[in-house]
This record gives structure tokens, C-alpha cells and sequence, in this order.
């Protein structure tokens, strides 16, 4: 553990503006989110009136969770913004931590420090302490902030360690991912896919009322703690040491292990290249065909489980003819199936969006990885090296989400009895999304032609996308801010109108993105070591 | 053979922020030459390859790459040359044998046959993925890359910094052959030997500029060379001679640098003193170097 005092220090240092904002983040969701509360629901009926609707929308406990105590303003913004803040901090710490171990080994920067008078655990240890103190950051200012807003000290409390809590299961996770795979890449992959499943998990039993299910969840457990309806404190137990063990796994892994290495031995490969890797495209087929399949395989999955989920949506309401009756005026409880799976549309959407940053900014990976410049000191124009990353980051988009729209029809398909029509209903419905998605890859193309060293940006815009499309209504905030977001233009699919105008315009301006980018790559320098 | 230089860049400057890369750099490059790019590090060699071959745009100043413009003709231009960088980076994924595939496809083509020959000259195994090599390693999987492809220029940067004893060996008998074939070649090298050893022309650059550029025999005709003689007698008036530098006496011997135009008079003191016995040493590319150094800081 020599030196991890030293490597804390360094890692503070990279990431004396990354950890800040996420942390703001984090907090400022809750914290904006109890104020917005407090002022839109002051009077005790109208909370309750409110709580009836969310236990009567089973959709909406899925997105975000059981409401435990709908009297106060406490318990209503516990149920609005624990899981939107939990994922985001799982989400950071897992960044975090793959960001100082993994990918520092992977560049070889980890042997510089190795060499030095450094502990064998001294690089994940300084990972974990710096994402662990991250989430107790947070934890002590969610008390505070929600403090501020004169909610109880006590279900402030309950509701930082919550979401610090889970941001520090995801911290041992991360770290776990980090020992066994090789490439950072596929530690933050492994991690998030973790991330994916438990939210899951969380969702199918929220929405059908199975409770075990939830139970299997970090992120049900941020729930159960049930902060401003009664605290649990023992729950904060498992989240604390469920954390620990896993960094307890870690060290363990690491000991077994070679630095630089994962904990699968490197096979070989052919001598000779197959006759058709002869093209920048064939190459970034190649380099990014392993992504876009993981992504294809958690996007069925996901598709899937929630499709399964629609029809109970619709059954729990079908169960109580007063709430039936009242829903019949409004479309009935196929208008309530329509919302929840236009609902986890736009999940998947917001989703597809990290895809098709992830496969853009691949671009600037592998020019700052200094794998670009053999391929352009060749006979490959700049444009057409771009392009074909670009082609793959785009198509894969509708891949990715073709996926998960064409399982989630076959899961709701085989529950009502009509497959081939909820297929396409869905596929159609999973396409609406892609124009937003594409935005999001422009952006990411635009950063990466004219500020290469600010591409970081793409993926804040995505989260502040989800933000405004999860918060933006709730915080009131004015239209043309929530219509920043791509993804605010996108029509409700399926059940709703779709008109091909918005879609339109969002591939216009995506595909002028995107070109700007390509066109100011063309000029600009390209990156050294 | 055409008359036309294969590089020629004159007054070239490149500024990175604050920082000036290049500053007026000169270099010729006639075609069919090894031509060594000597220089510490950080002198600029490395930029001045980067903008030849059009990844950086040049600041002012002209530069010309086998009669055409390197940022303008750059795709044209990398079908008729290939590269070798200093610090040579490996897809992970891809085996070694594929990267070379790889690369020499996308700069037209290359010939399997050399390809296995100088796999086996330089002891490579292709089968190991990008991650698995050493920095020598890696370092031969570009050159198997450059070298099995047929191009009309190498531009090699610091190629064998990776590289054991023997592998350097067998490098320069690849070098030696290539020009054999005709092609042109600039090394960029801080090892003298091998710069000495292969390059008919050199172009030492410091801090951005070219501060001298010739043939090693007109290099060193500006320097000095040095001198031990066993003598009968102590003659007068060495130490006053001018171009004599750096005169030790210890008993009758004598040992002393003298510039290459003063030679004849040194040596007209020292027969008049009665010689016994004399060696002469020309100056190694290492005393050219580090005299230029030397003198500037």
C-alpha cells in the first residue's frame, strides 16, 4: 500500500474537474428535485393524490421505483430521484475507478509507477479510496443540501448514505471488472452491463409487484432503505459491506495476477490478415465489431425483460374496475401499456445514445492511442479513416436498437397473442429513437474534428439529455430548455402520433454535425505522443 | 533516377502553442541517398516526419515530398513511401501478422514473399496479438511492415531504438540493400554509429534548425582531428600554433586537436621535432555532434 497517499494525490489532480461536476450532478438532481417538490405538491392532498396515481401506474414504478410515503415532500422526491441518482453514481464510480486502474495499465503508464517505490495495491487502492470518499462526498452533501431544504435530518441522511451507498457497490464492481478483463474498455463495459442488470432487475420487480426480484438490485436496496418513510438503517449494512467485499475480491484477484495482464492468458492469431482486411473500414469493423455485438446482446436482453413486463402493467389495472373505469376515458389500459412501452422506448433510446458516443469517440481513442497515424500515413485520405468509424457508430445505433425493439415485441407479442403485429409496432417504435441518438454522435464527431481534448463533453451532453427528459418537467423548467434535447422532439412510439418532420430535421442536423466534424478533422493536426 | 531531390524543405517553421518545433529547418534529400537526420532529442526530427508526411500542417516556410505537396497530395504521396515510427503502437487485437497485412494493403500492396523473408531475418513470430510484443518487437513489425513493401522512400524514425545487437545488424543489412534497389531513405537517428555506418549524406539539426548538412567526408572537414606523437624533443610554439586545441605534454609525447586546414602546419612542428611515433585519428561523428552542442549552449 506504499505510495497510495502519493497516487490519491495524482488521481485528485487529473480529475480536479470530472469528480466536481459529477458530484454536482448527483447532488443537484436530488436536491433540485426535493425543491421542485416541495413547490409544485405544498398541500398534504395534493401529495396523496399524487402518490394514488404513481401506485396506480405501475409504469412509472418501474422507471423510478415504489413511492413509500407519498405525505411528504421527503418521500415523494426519495421515489423521484433515488434511482435516477443511484445509476448516475454507480455510473460514475465505475468510470472513476476503470479510468486509474485498468486503463493506466493498459497505456503502460501503470509500470512507470509500478517501478517506483509503489505497493502492489497501491493503484487500485487509490482508486477506491478516491471513488469511495467521491460517493461519501456525496452522501454527506445530499444530508446537508436536503437539510438546507428543512426536510428531516433523518431521511437526509438515509437518502445521501442511499445513493453513496450504492455508488460504493459499483466502486467494488468496477475494480472486480478492472482484475479480470484487459482492456479498460471491457472494464467499463463488464461494469456497466452490471449497472444495466441491476436497474433491471429493479424495474421488472417494481413494475409486477415482486419485490424479490427488486431485492436482487444494488439499486433496490437504495430503495428499501426507504428514506423519509420510515428508515431502514440496516439496509445502509449490506450496501457498506457488500462494497468492501468485493474490494476485498479485487485484491485477492490482483495478487493472482501479472501487471498489464488480465486473468485470461493472451491467445494467438493468424499470421497472415484475412484477404478482406484491407480498408480503414475492414479495420474499424474489426476494432469495433466486439463492442457493437455486447451491445446488441444487452439491448436483447433488456428489450426483452421489459417487454415481458407491458401486458402486467396493463393487468394490474384491468384488476381494478374503478381505476379501469377512469382510465377508459382516457384510452383504456392499452393506453397505459402504450405509455409504459413508449416509456422504456425512450430508456432504450437515451441508451443507444451511450453506443453511439462510444463508437464515435473511438475515433479519438485511437488517435490519442497513436494507432490512427500508421493508418494515415498510409494511403487512407483522413476523411474516408473518419468516415468509416462514423458509418459504424451510425448503423450501429439501429443495430443496437433494433435489438432490443424486436425482442421486446416478441416478449409483449407472446403475452397478448399477436407477435408479428407488437414486433413491428415496437421495431417501428425503437426506430423513432434513432434521430436522437445520431444527435448525440454528432456532437461527439463535431468535438472530436475541432476540440479533441474536450470530447468528454459528448457524454455530458447525454447526461444532461437524460437529465432534462427525466427532471425537466418536474423542475418546471422552461420549454425551450427541455427542447435542447434531441430526444425532447422524439414523438410518443408506439401509441402515439408518429410524424416524420421531427425525425427529419434531427438526422439533418445530426448529419451536419457529423460533416462539420469530418470537415474540421481535415484540417486540423493530428495528435502525437 | 530523376534529377529532382526527393525531399526539399527550406525554411520551415512549426509552432506548437508557444512552443517553436521547428525553426527554419533546411534538408535536402536527393534521391537514391540514405540520408541521416541526426539530432538530440526534441531537435524537431520527429515533427519535421510528421509534417512530410502531411499528419501536421506546416507553419511557413516550403516543404516537398517526391515532387509533391505533403498535406495536399498526402494519399497520393503515402502509395510511393512508408514509415516507420520511433515509438510504434499495435492494435490489441490484431496479431502482428495481420497489422503488417494491414498495412501494407492499405498503402497499395505488399510483397508476401519479402514479407516472410524478413519475418525470418528479423526473427519475428506474427502470431502474437499487439498487446504480447515487446517494444523491439512492435518495433519490427513496422519495419517488416515498411520494408516488404514496394515503395520509392523510407522515411525511418529512430527505427532500431528498440532493436538488440544483432537485429540492428540485420536493419542495416536491409538499409544497405534498399539502396541497392534504388530507394531513398532518411534516418532520423541519435545513434552515430549507425548513422556513420550507413548514411551517405547527414543533416545535423538542433533546437528546429539545420546547423550542418553535407557528405560525412565534407562534415568532417570542418572539424577537427586528433593527434598523438611520440617525439625527440618538446617543439616551440605548438600551444601558439593556431588551430591547435586541447594540448597535453606528458614527457615526449603530445597529444592535441587540430583543425582540419591547419593540419599541414602542425604537422611540419612535429617532423622538424623528430617523429617516432604518430596516430591520427579523424574525428567520430560523436565529437561532431557533441562539439555542435557544445558550442551553441
Amino acid at each position: 500500500m506504499t505510495g497510495t497517499f502519493a497516487l490519491v494525490r495524482l488521481a485528485l489532480r487529473r480529475d480536479r474537474l470530472l469528480l466536481p461536476v459529477w458530484i454536482m450532478v448527483i447532488t443537484g438532481a436530488i436536491a433540485g428535485t426535493a425543491s421542485a417538490i416541495g413547490e409544485l405538491y405544498p398541500g398534504m392532498e395534493q401529495r396523496l393524490a399524487l402518490g394514488v396515481t404513481i401506485g396506480s401506474t405501475p409504469a412509472l414504478q418501474a422507471l423510478t421505483g415504489p413511492v413509500f410515503d407519498a405525505t411528504s415532500v421527503g418521500g415523494l422526491t426519495a421515489w423521484r430521484a433515488t434511482t435516477l441518482a443511484t445509476a448516475l453514481a454507480g455510473l460514475m464510480s465505475i468510470m472513476v475507478v476503470t479510468r486509474h486502474t485498468r486503463a493506466e495499465e493498459e497505456t503502460g503508464r501503470a509500470e512507470l509507477i509500478g517501478a517506483c517505490a509503489v505497493g502492489r495495491h497501491a493503484i487500485p487502492a487509490a482508486a477506491v479510496i478516491v471513488a469511495g470518499g467521491a460517493n461519501l462526498l456525496i452522501a454527506l452533501l445530499l444530508t446537508v443540501a436536503l437539510t438546507g431544504q428543512g426536510l428531516p435530518g433523518s431521511g437526509a441522511l438515509a437518502s445521501g448514505l442511499a445513493v453513496g451507498g450504492t455508488g460504493w457497490v459499483f466502486t467494488g464492481i468496477a475494480v472486480v471488472a478492472a482484475q479480470v478483463t484487459e482492456h479498460a474498455r471491457t472494464a467499463n463495459g463488464l461494469a456497466i452491463s452490471v449497472l444495466g442488470l441491476a436497474y433491471l432487475l429493479r424495474a421488472s420487480g417494481d413494475a409486477a409487484g415482486v419485490e424479490t426480484l427488486s431485492w436482487l438490485s444494488p439499486l433496490g436496496w437504495a430503495q428499501g432503505v426507504r428514506a423519509f418513510a420510515g428508515e431502514r438503517w440496516w439496509v445502509v449494512g449490506p450496501l457498506a459491506l457488500t462494497g468492501l467485499i468485493l474490494v476485498g475480491l479485487a485484491a485477492l484477484l490482483a495478487r493472482r495476477r501479472d501487471v498489464g495482464t488480465g486473468l485470461l492468458p493472451p491467445r494467438l492469431g493468424p499470421s497472415d490478415a484475412a484477404p478482406n482486411l484491407a480498408s480503414a473500414l475492414a479495420l474499424a469493423w474489426r476494432l469495433q465489431r466486439g463492442g457493437l455485438l455486447g451491445w446488441m446482446i444487452g439491448f436483447a436482453i433488456g428489450g426483452a425483460m421489459l417487454g415481458s413486463l407491458a401486458q402486467s402493467v396493463g393487468d394490474i389495472v384491468n384488476d381494478n374496475p374503478q381505476l379501469a373505469a377512469i382510465l377508459e376515458r382516457i384510452g383504456g389500459a392499452g393506453a397505459l401499456v402504450d405509455t409504459f412501452l413508449a416509456a422504456v422506448m425512450g430508456l432504450l433510446g437515451l441508451a443507444v445514445g451511450g453506443f453511439a458516443v462510444q463508437a464515435t469517440l473511438r475515433l479519438q481513442g485511437e488517435e490519442a492511442g497513436v494507432r490512427a497515424e500508421p493508418v494515415l500515413a498510409a494511403a487512407v485520405p483522413r476523411w474516408r479513416w473518419t468516415l468509416s468509424h462514423l458509418v459504424i457508430a451510425l448503423g450501429g445505433t439501429a443495430i443496437v436498437i433494433t435489438a432490443g425493439g424486436l425482442t421486446a415485441g416478441l416478449a409483449h407479442g407472446v403475452r397478448t397473442g399477436e407477435v408479428g403485429e407488437q414486433v413491428i409496432r415496437l421495431l417501428g417504435a425503437a426506430w423513432v429513437q434513432v434521430p436522437a441518438a445520431w444527435v448525440s454522435a454528432g456532437i461527439a464527431m463535431l468535438l472530436f474534428g475541432l476540440l479533441p481534448r474536450l470530447t468528454a463533453l459528448a457524454w455530458a451532453a447525454l447526461v444532461a439529455f437524460a437529465l432534462l427528459g427525466q427532471l425537466g418537467e418536474l423542475l418546471q423548467l422552461d420549454d425551450w430548455i427541455r427542447s435542447l434535447s434531441p430526444f425532447a422532439h422524439l414523438p410518443q412510439a408506439p401509441g402515439g402520433e408518429v410524424s416524420a418532420t421531427p425525425l427529419l430535421w434531427l438526422t439533418a442536423i445530426a448529419m451536419a454535425l457529423a460533416l462539420a466534424g469530418v470537415a474540421a478533422f481535415q484540417r486540423r493536426d493530428l495528435a502525437g505522443n | 533516377m530523376s534529377g529532382n531531390p526527393a525531399i526539399l524543405i527550406s525554411g520551415l517553421t512549426k509552432t506548437f502553442g508557444r512552443v517553436r518545433a521547428l525553426d527554419g529547418l533546411d534538408l535536402t534529400v536527393e534521391a537514391g541517398e540514405v540520408h541521416g537526420f541526426l539530432g538530440p532529442n526534441g531537435a524537431g526530427k520527429t515533427t519535421t516526419l510528421r509534417i512530410l508526411l502531411g499528419l501536421l500542417r506546416a507553419g511557413s516556410g516550403h516543404a516537398e515530398l517526391l515532387g509533391g505537396h505533403p498535406w495536399r497530395d498526402a494519399v497520393e504521396l503515402h502509395r510511393r513511401l512508408a514509415y516507420v515510427p520511433g515509438d510504434v503502437v499495435l492494435w490489441p487485437t490484431l496479431s502482428g501478422g495481420e497489422a503488417i497485412d494491414l498495412l501494407g494493403r492499405l498503402r497499395g500492396g505488399l510483397d508476401q514473399r519479402r514479407k516472410k523473408a524478413l519475418l525470418e531475418l528479423f526473427d519475428l513470430d506474427p502470431t502474437k496479438k499487439g498487446r504480447a510484443y515487446s517494444k523491439g518487437n512492435r518495433q519490427k513489425v513496422a519495419l517488416v511492415a515498411a520494408l516488404a513493401s514496394d515503395v520509392e522512400l523510407l522515411l525511418l524514425d529512430e527505427p532500431t531504438a528498440g532493436l538488440d545487437p544483432l537485429m540492428e545488424a540485420a536493419f542495416r543489412e536491409c538499409v544497405t540493400e534498399e539502396r541497392g534497389n534504388g530507394r531513398t531513405v532518411l534516418l532520423s537517428s541519435h545513434i552515430l554509429s549507425e548513422v556513420e555506418a550507413l548514411c551517405d549524406r547527414v543533416t545535423i539539426v538542433r533546437d528546429g534548425r539545420a546547423v550542418e548538412s553535407g557528405t560525412l567526408a565534407q562534415l568532417r572537414h570542418l572539424t577537427r582531428s586528433s593527434i598523438t606523437a611520440e617525439l625527440d624533443r618538446i617543439p616551440d610554439g605548438l600551444a601558439e600554433l593556431a588551430g591547435v586545441h586541447e594540448l597535453a605534454i606528458s614527457g615526449s609525447r603530445v597529444r592535441f586537436e587540430v583543425e582540419a586546414d591547419r593540419l599541414g602546419g602542425a604537422l611540419r612542428l612535429l617532423t622538424d621535432a623528430g617523429v617516432r611515433g604518430l596516430t591520427c585519428q579523424p574525428p567520430t561523428l560523436e565529437e561532431l555532434f557533441l562539439r555542435h552542442y557544445q558550442s551553441a549552449s
